[in-house]
């Protein structure tokens, strides 16, 4: 579903501040699967999600999606393929604009959009169902401003915007991180809801260590751009929280080293 | 009378251009500067048709159209050229001020010996009322300012009509959506870039208008006629969102025309109170920078008196 090949990508190329972001990173994801990322700050992971969705464009590589090559698509042609959710719930809607409204924009997504109405009868009744099925209480405030509701309305919102129309793969970047606890266990339950309903490709970046160990089929973890741990199936499944605070603790370890051995050298020879 | 219909069709010509400024300022958070340029084109264009004797309608229209090219030019300079939003408007500004010089030829071109959208409508008046003036409560009015009062009126209330039907399909829901979150509509398939050309185009199209049909109401085209409108449109647009307190798309809309003729009558009576015309602009740039800056000068002020 998801097909990713010597990706690279380096920001301020050709400068002294030169970082590599991402640095020839291959993956493969199965129809179907979800895959939990998981990676110190700095390690590539949101720019790993923000190059499949065509935020930046990849400096060498290739991405597949859905069989098709869409490494020189812009974003929103990429958007016909692929529903995001973004970190900052006010990121995923227009606050000015009702929760219908909002609806509205994203059930075209894809999809051609003409002079017809944004609102038509039927996809307001589709929204009343589709909207109560998240249990929230929303379907009540469809002629609500979108920016009158709270943080994890919004956010519980966009993911019925990202996969209203069903996407061949869906996006997670730390969507749950700027919640509060009980409103991100409630966006993450309708997370794993509407995943496994709709049996939706997914790709989920969390700074969460429980969410990572109790969500999806699959994790990789990132390191400089890298993908240094990759864990599927029943070897997911094993996986505990203390598991993988010991992959970041080597990490950190490794890193250490090589940062004191850099300064012994410097030391003996300079 | 006559002061308060001539002042009230002139609010509901630059009805036109507060809400063109409206859809570039409010809806795309653009501020475009094309609109002084655009205004003129629009009358340049007009102006130097109807002296060719074409039909005033399609004159306006034609005006009308240059302005929509003007739009997109500075849209295509933005969104293709990555030119800084203020600075493309800018741009076509400047080049504006030569091209309207080069289509009327000199800096003015009288109309009052042509015939334009207020000559006609004087004929269809008289043909009306049998006469050139009738009383209007008793006051006598010349029944050319009714009819063309009565012309304006119609095209604002078109003009309001359409956008506010507009921006509730498909295409206008997400060019308001392109304004308000970039992010997010891209994310949803749509391309932002061409959604502020378009509306740019939209906007400048309804200043063009504007400015056609402001030169053939006062009789002529003057090539300094567009300087300082933008900042006049956006008066027109604080002063409606005052009076209308709420962002819903329908009331804004009332809002423009109602602060647009509003702005245009307070400012009839201040110059008939003796003000001199010459302070217009700075009185216009400095009630645009009071409502921007008091609000938040207030919040501050009554932020400290409760804290102390």
């Amino acid at each position: 579903m998801l097909r990713i090949e010597d990706l690279s990508i380096r920001f301020k190329a050709g400068t002294p501040d030169e970082v590599c972001v991402l640095d020839g990173i291959q993956l493969q994801v199965k129809e179907g699967s979800f895959v939990v990322v998981i990676g110190t700050n700095g390690s590539g992971k949101s720019t790993l999600l923000n190059a499949v969705a065509g935020v930046f464009p990849p400096e060498r590589g290739r991405i597949e999606v859905a069989g098709q090559d869409v490494t020189r698509w812009p974003e929103h042609r990429r958007a016909r393929l692929i529903g995001r959710v973004f970190q900052n719930p006010f990121s995923g809607t227009a606050p000015h604009m009702t929760v219908a409204e909002n609806l509205a924009l994203a059930a075209r997504r894809g999809l051609a959009r003409g002079l017809r109405w944004a609102l038509l009868p039927g996809l307001m009744r589709q929204m009343k169902d589709r909207v109560g099925e998240l249990n929230m209480g929303l379907e009540d405030r469809l002629e609500s401003e979108m920016g009158s509701l709270s943080g994890g309305q919004r956010q519980a919102l966009t993911l019925l915007m990202a996969s209203w129309v069903r996407p061949q793969l869906l996006l997670l970047d730390e969507h749950t991180a700027a919640l509060d606890p009980k409103a991100a266990d409630q966006v993450i339950r309708l997370t794993h809801q509407i995943v496994t309903r709709d049996r939706l490709t997914t790709l989920m970046v969390t700074h969460s260590m429980a969410q990572a160990v109790h969500l999806g089929d699959r994790l990789i973890m990132m390191n400089k751009g890298q993908i240094i741990f990759d864990a599927e199936g029943m070897a997911k499944k094993s996986l505990r929280v203390e598991d993988l605070m010991a992959r970041f603790e080597e990490v950190r370890r490794d890193e250490q080293l090589d940062v004191s051995a850099a300064k012994m050298l410097k030391a003996l020879y300079i | 009378m006559t002061l308060l219909l001539g002042s009230l069709t002139i609010g509901l010509i630059l009805t036109l251009l507060a809400l063109g400024v409206y859809i570039s300022f409010r809806i795309f958070d653009f501020p475009d500067l094309t609109a002084d340029g655009s205004l003129a084109l629009g009358a340049a264009v007009s102006a130097v048709l109807l002296v060719q004797g074409l039909h005033p309608v399609w004159a306006t229209l034609a005006g009308a159209a240059a302005g929509v090219l003007a739009g997109a030019v500075t849209g295509l300079l933005h969104t293709r050229f990555r030119i800084n939003n203020l600075l493309s408007g800018i741009l076509v500004m400047t080049a504006l001020y030569s091209t309207n010089l080069y289509v009327m030829g000199r800096s003015n071109v009288p109309l009052l010996s042509v015939r334009s959208l207020n000559s006609l409508a004087e004929a269809a008046g008289v043909d009306f009322f049998g006469r050139a003036d009738i009383s209007l409560f008793g006051w006598p009015v010349m029944v050319r300012d009714l009819t063309m009062l009565g012309c304006i009126a119609a095209v604002v209330l078109a003009a309001c009509g359409s956008l506010y039907l507009f921006f509730r399909t498909q295409v206008g829901t997400a060019m308001r959506a392109t304004g308000e979150n970039p992010l997010m509509i891209r994310a949803l398939g749509v391309p932002t870039g061409w959604m502020i050309v378009v509306g740019l185009m939209l906007s400048n199209g309804l200043i063009a208008l504007s400015g056609s049909l402001l030169a053939q109401y006062q009789g002529f085209a003057d090539v300094q006629m567009g300087i300082g409108m933008m900042v006049w449109g956006l008066a027109s647009v604080i002063i409606g969102e005052a009076l209308v307190q709420s962002r819903k798309l329908g009331l804004t809309i009332v809002g423009c025309v109602m602060g647009s003729v509003l702005f245009r009558l307070l400012i009839a009576i201040a110059l008939r109170w003796g003000l001199n015309p010459n302070s217009l602009k700075l009185i216009t740039a400095v009630f645009v920078l009071a409502a921007l800056v008091l609000p938040s000068l207030i919040g501050q002020w009554t932020r400290r008196k409760g804290r102390a």
